[in-house]
């Protein structure tokens, strides 16, 4: 049985810039498959592609096997990034429009219970939280019943309690056994929701796996953070076999060391100043940051 | 395919929008009111003039010889009349204050014009068996030849600015590309925003039609049915130009920019505020190839002549022809992004 949504080399030439430079993955249905990478990396090029709201330069994208059909915009759901609806329309009257425009539609009630939207139905869509935006553009994603459920950067610019409800809500989505595509910059919620991730930099894939498979295989070591008191850079960084990479910025200073006692006893003998000190297992953000030698987020 | 379903959930969708965005829905009336009302004041003073009297061109060399004594009273204007039914509707509109027929020894005169009075006692003083005809009719005013003008001019902004401008924000705020994700044609999408702001530009119309009757009144000869359908094509041909200019655009400064460059001379040459008889030719040959020109002449003819389908249908037609051309290129160049 072919992947729901199988990518081959999938490329995106702009005048300016290559977004995307051959990517291929495929995706089983059920699954939450996350593209984590900087603003700029070619996520949302890639996800606007196989919403087919993009045209790629190259590359072929299948659907169950075959090229994308008219089903398959009858069956897929779309949460952009910054979606605009029509102010003076209400948010009633925009789930009731979108739904006209599908063959198959799930009923307006259960949409209203899934997203929690019931306390603000007859307000006007410029008049309602962001926490409440994101909701009702969820359930217009979802108002067609859709297999595959595309979420682009669905929390950038939440709050943190936001977030988490936002979270709880594709946690319910997923166990409905439909099949996620979402992208993120951020890694706690790639961690949270997905069950394979794709790192993306610079339109290139760097890593693919389970979050937890991406970690192992990476990373048999530990992370010490130092707050950045040495901020004119007389220090030099600590050396020795055991540390794998030193990254510094502006705030602090990590040390990805593969033996902890080691390291911090080479800190003590030079005399780095140790108060604020951290000790802490690797996350997808040192991933990153081991994988490309820059940040996630700036 | 043409799917009704979606349409008509579109449409629903836009007319809200515009019937709850109070500012522009004022503004969409209020705005020709408060013009016609200007005009109706400013040109309301009655200048004082010459009596005029046509005569048939028969006559035309009897006006300077003294034949006939009322040929010499002083402070009228002769003026020779080739067609004499057209002179008649000149009384009509009070153009002429008297028509003199000295052969059938009659004349006509409105007895709804106090000049007309004034001058049927001057002509019984010098010559008592002149036999009356009496047509009669409203005096058509500036404000009269003007409200075809002002009522066209709102159509036009309304089609171009209200259709063309919201596609082009919609594109630029991500409406549509949220749209083009969903199975919705562009066909369905455009055909709706046609539709609405058609039937709602035919509505405003309408009340601001109602609304300057009722307060300035003014001259009305021809058939309603027919101003409606020349304002149903006009409009249509109008919402069709804004559909090229918003095919493609994503800048509202841009859409703003290429809007007014489309309105600007159709402001100007159409004849919205004075007529373009005398004017150069190429500028009336190229006021012909404006929509908005076609529906003011239709309008006019329909309002102040009482013209029917026969005298005003090619104007009809040429809309008719500039709206599916329009049209046809709209939908071709249309993008959702």
């Amino acid at each position: 049985m072919p992947p729901l949504l199988e990518i081959r080399q999938l490329t995106k030439h702009y005048p300016q810039v290559e977004a995307v430079r051959g990517i291929d993955f495929a995706i089983e249905p059920g699954a939450c498959f996350g593209l984590l990478g900087p603003n700029g990396a070619g996520k949302t090029t890639t996800v606007e592609i196989l919403e087919g709201v993009a045209d790629a330069s190259s590359g072929d994208i299948l659907w169950y096997g075959k090229a994308r059909d008219e089903g398959f915009r009858q069956r897929a759901g779309i949460m952009f990034q910054s979606t605009a609806l029509q102010d003076l329309i209400t948010v009633e009257e925009t789930l009731e429009l979108f739904g006209s425009f599908y063959r198959h539609t799930r009923p307006m009630a259960e949409l209203i219970e899934l997203c929690d939207l019931g306390g603000f139905l007859d307000r006007e869509t410029k008049k309602i939280s962001g926490g409440q935006r994101q909701r009702l553009l969820l359930a217009v994603a979802l108002v067609n019943d859709p297999e595959i459920l595309f979420l682009d950067e669905p929390t950038t610019g939440l709050d943190p309690q936001a977030r988490r409800n936002f979270w709880k809500l594709v946690h319910k989505i997923k166990r409905e056994g439909k099949t996620l595509i979402l992208t993120t910059h951020y890694m706690e919620e790639a961690w949270e929701l997905c069950d394979e991730i794709a790192i993306m930099d610079h339109g290139l894939i760097i890593a693919q796996g389970s979050p937890r498979g991406l970690l192992r295989k990476h990373f048999d070591n530990a992370v010490i953070t130092l707050p950045m008191v040495d901020k004119k850079g007389v220090m030099e960084d600590p050396q020795g076999e055991e540390i794998v990479g030193v990254f510094r910025d502006k705030r602090e200073l990590e040390i990805v060391t593969t033996d902890i006692e080691r390291t911090l006893g080479r800190l003590v003998s030079s005399h780095f100043p140790l108060e604020g000190i951290e000790v802490r297992s690797p996350n997808l953000e040192d991933l990153f940051l081991e994988l490309t030698g820059h940040k996630l987020r700036p | 395919m043409f799917d009704l379903h979606r349409f008509l959930a579109l449409l629903t969708a836009r007319n809200r929008e515009f019937l709850r965005d109070r500012t522009s829905l004022l503004w969409n009336v209020i705005m020709p009111v408060i013009i016609v009302f200007g005009f109706a004041y400013a040109f309301n003073k009655e200048e004082v003039q010459l009596f005029k009297v046509g005569v048939p061109s028969a006559y035309a060399m009897q006006i300077d010889s003294p034949m006939r004594p009322f040929f010499d009273t002083r402070h009228i204007q002769f003026i020779v009349e080739e067609d004499m039914f057209h002179a008649r509707e000149r009384v009509e509109r009070h153009q002429l204050d008297l028509l003199l027929d000295p052969e059938g020894n009659r004349y006509w005169v409105n007895d709804k014009s106090p000049r007309g009075y004034v001058i049927e006692k001057l002509l019984l003083g010098v010559d008592g068996d002149a036999g009356r005809r009496t047509l009669s009719g409203e005096r058509i005013r500036y404000v009269d030849w003007l409200i075809p003008g002002v009522l066209s001019m709102n159509v036009m902004f309304s089609s171009l600015f209200g259709v063309g401008y919201a596609i082009v924000r919609y594109r630029r705020n991500g409406v549509l590309k949220r749209l083009k994700a969903t199975p919705l044609t562009p066909v369905e999408f455009l055909s709706a925003q046609v539709i609405s702001r058609l039937w709602l530009i035919v509505l405003t119309t309408i009340a601001v039609y109602l609304g300057t009757d009722l307060f300035v009144g003014f001259s009305m000869f021809g058939s309603y049915a027919l101003l409606l359908l020349t304002l149903v094509l006009g409009a249509l041909s109008m919402i069709s130009l804004a559909l090229i200019v918003a095919a493609r655009l994503a800048n509202q400064e841009a859409a703003n920019g290429l809007l007014n460059l489309v309105s600007w001379p159709m402001m100007l040459l159409s004849g919205v505020w004075f007529s373009l008889e005398g004017s150069p030719e190429w500028v009336q040959m190229l006021a012909q190839t404006l929509p908005l020109t076609h529906l003011i002449e239709a309008a006019r003819k329909i309002m102040l002549d009482g013209a029917g389908l026969m005298a005003i249908g090619h104007h009809l037609l040429i809309l008719l022809l500039m709206s599916a051309i329009c049209l046809g290129l709209g939908a071709r160049l249309f993008r959702w992004e």
